[in-house]
């Protein structure tokens, strides 16, 4: 393939090319004497868990963070002393953050061009040149928006092309996308990554950060593996597997089993018939059984979520019915959902599973405010103090002092504060939307011992994931949603894991 | 046409709510669509809109301003003791001066939120009781009748024939406020730094990385506020002929909310000058019909209250449904 002695070639200099680069914070060395090529036009992951330092070397890269003295470091084949945001972005170095930094009140087009207007001095905004410019790159992405429309009508997989755009605009000439696809169904994701491949053609250099390393392996024709702030390796993703790579990323091999068991014989905790809700769901007829984990899964949008808010009680279903332990349950709102004894951990950790700004003992006790206050409804230190560290002890959530802010965790420790919070109220059916979104490969078999410990002690658990293996290795059970409907049901004892991914896939 | 009828729904949405008050008002009383009623609806409104298109321009820039009507009466006073110590003045040493007093205190707002790092609505109510405590301590609330000449005098720009031998006619302020329409504009929609205001309303930290001068931008909407409030008061005494320190007090959250009726969005981003013009006629009409169908003018706060509440709900309903098949499309192309 032309590509790859384009990518490859001797006389083609790298895109960029760092060596020995050590960061610091604090007496903390974040990255120690790392060294991370791209060559011109390839598609490079960064591999690396949570704290592994991939973003310290992006920001080291852009040009937000400096290294210490001793670091080579060379853009298109120019050494380059002293690097500020700025001049990093002159030098064709663009970075795609998780939240796009875009305007949803303006058009796609000026959110395109925006760059060349933010720092350009007091004048008239030239509109035929913006429009000209915002259509040059969305020709150059492969891509078709529509120019007028307002970037907050927009799906967010639009959006993210249209953050792609910006940076084409402003004439990157290597990309960083952060976990570019964690809020993509499969065909927006590949979508995504065509328009990569097309990036990548026209020279311009990629760069991956990805928790999803079926897609990185995918895409990419190397893989960088940070772990602890150090340089693992370098690989060629050619007969790389998942599996090898999580080892590399972690240090450490996991186990894959299928842990499914026959769970016809419990009984029933959580049964739903003939749910619908209009533009939503149709027609959800399911069972969850005391101790059973029921994987939920489908691509994104296929109303999961908006399902397990209604058994939630945070939306009313149109027709049908929801029972609790055998009592008809039609919550007129989540508090009544709690008091049944539902639990629901939120798919968006950030914005609705956690006080992201409050601490970490503050958040365990919140779902149980009413339990820890005293006679006169004033809130009990004391038994605040047991609640939590009950929690702290039997999640080993690994935390500084309890009074730190959830966001100084980790996303696993984070995950399991948002698990114990829910368990507090001591439910008897827990829907998990996506558990482990945002965690590290490391960390996910930790959240997932806990969410299987937690069935075998009898909580029927309801685990909604677009990502299969997730079900597929703990699920007794996987119910198949698309389009509102659930529409087949595996045992994950009797089917591979690859006959499963290519029937939700399809 | 198209495409701004599609890019301004709420627009669109506040011209035929107006236009079907409008049809209502003229069968309902006889004296609403006359000519004399029509210009004096716009002469009494004019200085409303101009303060309307200021307040805009801080609402786009994610701040909110209470004090502008205050500083409308301190450039009212310190005007009128300036004219009188220069002996007179004209319309240009006039402008300039209610400009800079103005600008002045704007930018004294957005130095304030700039410095301390606080949030506008907590310095503007701040500077608004400053001001005004000042103001009327100085003054001891005495009105100014003794005023020159020609900061009074009625210049008619555009008269009109009416039926009873009265004629009817634009003034000045009139022309005033569409010199402010214009302006304002222009700097939002033609100017790179209105598009930076736009931007840093919308999301600052993004308009910050993208290399906007976040520090200015304060100073730019709030200098530009304080500019139409300034104007505004110049404007106001020429049509009541007198300076009255606390006449205008309470005028400034009938003009935030038909601002915010004209689709200006709190938290910033969004709205338009046109939006302002159709958000302050909408409530003057509503007014100007009551009085004429002879309704007690406490039911007028109520109905405006009212009709924000279903403005600003039905513009966050429409979003809501908009989200929703955008959503709808997104499954489509999954599936």
């Amino acid at each position: 393939m032309s590509l790859d002695s384009h990518a490859g070639g001797l006389s083609q200099p790298a895109a960029i090319r760092f060596d020995g680069v050590s960061v610091t914070f604090g007496g903390v060395r974040a990255l120690e004497s790392v060294a991370f090529e791209v060559n011109r036009g390839e598609v490079h992951c960064l591999a690396g868990e949570n704290g592994s330092g991939k973003s310290t070397l992006i920001k080291v890269i852009a040009g937000v963070y400096q290294a210490q003295p001793g670091a080579r470091c060379e853009y298109f084949g120019a050494a380059v002393e002293r690097v500020t945001p700025q001049s990093a972005r002159t030098l064709g170095v663009a970075v795609i953050w998780q939240d796009l930094a875009l305007f949803p009140e303006m058009s796609v087009a000026e959110n395109i061009a925006f760059d060349a207007l933010a720092g350009a001095r007091p004048g008239l905004v030239r509109r035929r040149a913006m429009r000209a410019t915002a259509e040059a790159a969305l020709v150059r992405l492969g891509v078709d928006l529509d120019l007028d429309a307002r970037l907050r009508t927009l799906p967010i997989a639009q959006r993210q092309l249209t953050a792609i755009a910006r940076a084409l605009a402003s004439n990157a000439r290597i990309l960083f996308m952060d976990e570019p696809t964690a809020s993509l169904s499969q065909s927006e994701t590949d979508r995504l990554l065509a328009a990569v491949r097309l990036l990548s053609q026209a020279g311009v250099a990629v760069v991956f950060v990805s928790h999803r390393l079926a897609e990185v392996l995918e895409v990419s024709q190397r893989v960088t593996v940070l772990r602890d702030g150090r340089l693992v390796g370098v690989f060629p993703t050619a007969g790389m597997t998942q599996s090898r790579l999580t080892e590399l990323m972690t240090g450490r091999s996991f186990d894959v089993l299928v842990h499914a068991r026959d769970t016809t014989a419990l009984s029933p905790v959580l049964a739903v018939k003939g749910l619908s809700r209009r533009g939503e769901y149709e027609d959800v007829n399911l069972v969850v059984r005391a101790g059973e984990i029921v994987g939920l899964t489908g691509l994104i949008g296929a109303g999961r979520t908006q399902l397990g808010h209604t058994l939630f009680g945070m939306t009313r279903a149109d027709r049908g019915t929801v029972m609790i332990g055998g009592k008809g349950a039609a919550f007129a709102s989540n508090r009544a959902a709690i008091a049944a004894g539902v639990a629901y951990v939120s798919e968006d950790r950030l914005a609705l599973g956690l006080v992201q700004p409050k601490s970490i003992a503050d958040n365990l006790v919140i779902t149980v405010l009413k339990r820890i206050s005293n006679a006169s409804g004033l809130l009990s230190k004391a038994k605040a103090k047991i609640v939590v560290e009950k929690w702290l002890k039997d999640f080993a959530i690994k935390i500084g002092r309890e009074t730190d802010a959830v966001s100084t965790l980790s996303g696993g420790n984070q995950q399991r504060v948002a698990l114990a919070k829910w368990l507090a109220t001591a439910p008897k059916a827990l829907i998990l939307d996506c558990p482990t979104v945002g965690v590290d490969v490391g960390a996910r078999d930790g959240i997932y011992a806990i969410i299987r410990q937690l069935a075998q002690e009898g909580l029927a658990i309801l685990m909604i994931s677009d990502e299969v293996p997730e079900v597929y290795f703990n699920a007794d059970r996987i119910l198949h949603m698309a389009s509102g409907r659930i529409i087949g049901e595996y045992d994950p004892r009797r089917m591979s894991l690859s006959a499963l991914e290519s029937a939700v896939y399809a | 046409m198209r495409n701004f009828l599609r890019a301004h729904p709420n627009e669109v949405r506040l011209f035929f709510g107006l236009l079907a008050l409008v049809v209502a008002l003229s069968f309902a009383s006889k004296s609403f669509l006359t000519a004399g009623n029509v210009t004096s609806l716009l002469n009494n409104n004019a200085v409303n809109v101009i303060w309307a298109v200021g307040l805009l321009v801080v609402l786009i820039a994610g701040g909110i301003d209470i004090s502008f009507a205050v500083a409308a009466s301190v450039t009212q006073v310190l005007c009128a003791h300036i004219f009188a110590a220069l002996g007179g003045g004209n319309w240009l040493i006039g402008l300039s001066f209610a400009g800079v007093i103005g600008i002045a205190i704007g930018l004294l707002n957005a130095g304030l939120i700039v410095a301390f790092r606080i949030i506008s609505i907590v310095v503007t109510i701040a500077t608004y009781n400053a001001l005004f405590g000042l103001m009327m301590f100085t003054t001891s609330g005495k009105f100014i009748y003794d005023l020159p000449d020609w900061w009074v005098a009625r210049i008619d720009l555009i008269q009109i024939p009416g039926a009873h031998g009265a004629s009817a006619s634009l003034g000045l302020p009139v022309a005033a406020m569409a010199c402010a329409m214009a302006a304002t504009w222009f700097l939002i929609t033609h100017t790179t730094t209105g598009r930076q205001l736009y931007a840093f309303g919308d999301n600052p930290e993004g308009a910050r990385r993208a290399g906007v001068n976040v520090t200015l931008m304060p100073f730019i909407a709030f200098g530009w506020m304080g500019l139409m409030a300034g104007l505004g008061g110049l404007m106001q005494v020429n049509i009541v002929q007198e300076v009255v320190p606390n006449a205008l007090i309470g005028r400034e959250l009938d003009v935030l909310a038909a601002v915010v009726l004209g689709g200006a969005r709190l938290g910033g981003g969004r709205g338009s000058v046109l939006g302002c013009f159709l958000g302050v006629l909408l409530v003057a009409i509503t007014q100007n019909g009551l009085n004429l169908l002879g309704v007690s003018p406490y039911a007028f706060k109520m109905v405006i209250g009212v009709v924000i509440l279903i403005a600003i709900s039905s513009s966050n309903l429409e979003f809501s449904g908009r989200s929703r098949a955008a959503r709808g499309v997104a499954d489509a192309q999954a599936a």
